[in-house]
């Protein structure tokens, strides 16, 4: 059994709580179209570290600026866009935190996991926009 | 009077020989102040009680992001500088995906159950 497609364009203020609530929400879509365990921790992780990403660097926790969420859970891939009001970034700038001269830095290491834990990553524009998907590849009540 | 944030405890610190074996309360290790406040908790191990060997029990943790880990390398270094030693263990499986993307299993030693990070020190 699947649930119908789940569509919703969401406006947050830069608040990590807000973040968060906006989180569980597409936790529980994806948990009612049957995403197994494993793909919505990738989702979730991957969301975590966008939104956080958005809000403190993009945003820098401005109140007076917002993130734009928008998503789509299909019984076969989530999809989602989120954009916020900063400068942006070249995302070739950021140190790889794999290699041996970073691999100690204690910070930098979201990006790695979105393109890990994600099955497509792209930024666009000037860098405060990125859209992520995760085709699903589990099955309902297997976590494998 | 202004209100403090609640000094809640997030860590359950037991004594076996020597070594301090860390539980994480929280499920969810998120959010940069409980991060701090967990960091603090585990550098206060380190740096005032002296601690030289952790064993951090990963059991209760279901979801841990990029944040937590720049502590994790932070105490991993602290234990170096003291001759010390830091080991993992009992990390569930999507959560050691986290440490095997980012490499950090290379540098920080995990073991799959307490038992044998007892034994690696």
């Amino acid at each position: 059994m699947t649930a119908d497609p789940v569509s919703a364009a969401v406006t947050i203020p830069s608040e990590l709580g807000e973040a968060h609530a906006l989180q569980a929400r597409i936790e529980d879509g994806l948990h009612a179209c049957g995403y197994t365990d494993h793909d919505v921790f990738a989702i979730k992780l991957a969301l975590e570290e966008a939104l956080v990403n958005a809000i403190k660097h993009g945003n820098q926790m401005d109140p007076d600026k917002q993130v734009r969420v928008e998503y789509r859970i299909t019984a076969d891939r989530f999809d989602v866009r989120i954009a916020d009001e900063g400068p942006g970034f070249n995302p070739s700038d950021v140190p790889d935190p794999t290699e041996p001269g970073n691999i100690e830095r204690p910070c930098g290491r979201g990006l790695l996991l979105i393109r890990g834990f994600m099955s497509s990553v792209e930024y666009h524009g000037c860098g405060n926009v990125v859209t992520m998907s995760k085709l699903r590849n589990g099955h309902p009540g297997g976590d494998e | 009077m202004a209100s403090q944030p609640a000094r809640r405890r997030r860590l359950e610190v037991e004594d076996i020989g020597d070594i301090a074996v860390v539980q994480f309360v929280d499920k969810k290790i998120l959010d940069e102040q409980n991060i701090q406040m967990i960091g603090d908790d585990l550098f206060r191990l380190v740096d005032e009680l002296g601690r030289r060997k952790v064993l951090l029990n990963f059991a209760n943790v279901e979801f841990m992001s990029s944040a937590a880990l720049g502590k994790l390398i932070t105490l991993h270094r602290k234990l170096q500088a003291v001759q010390g030693k830091l080991i993992l263990c009992k990390i569930a499986k999507e959560i050691l995906d986290v440490f095997k993307i980012t490499k950090l299993d290379k540098i920080l030693e995990i073991k799959p159950d307490e038992q044998s990070g007892l034994q690696a020190f």
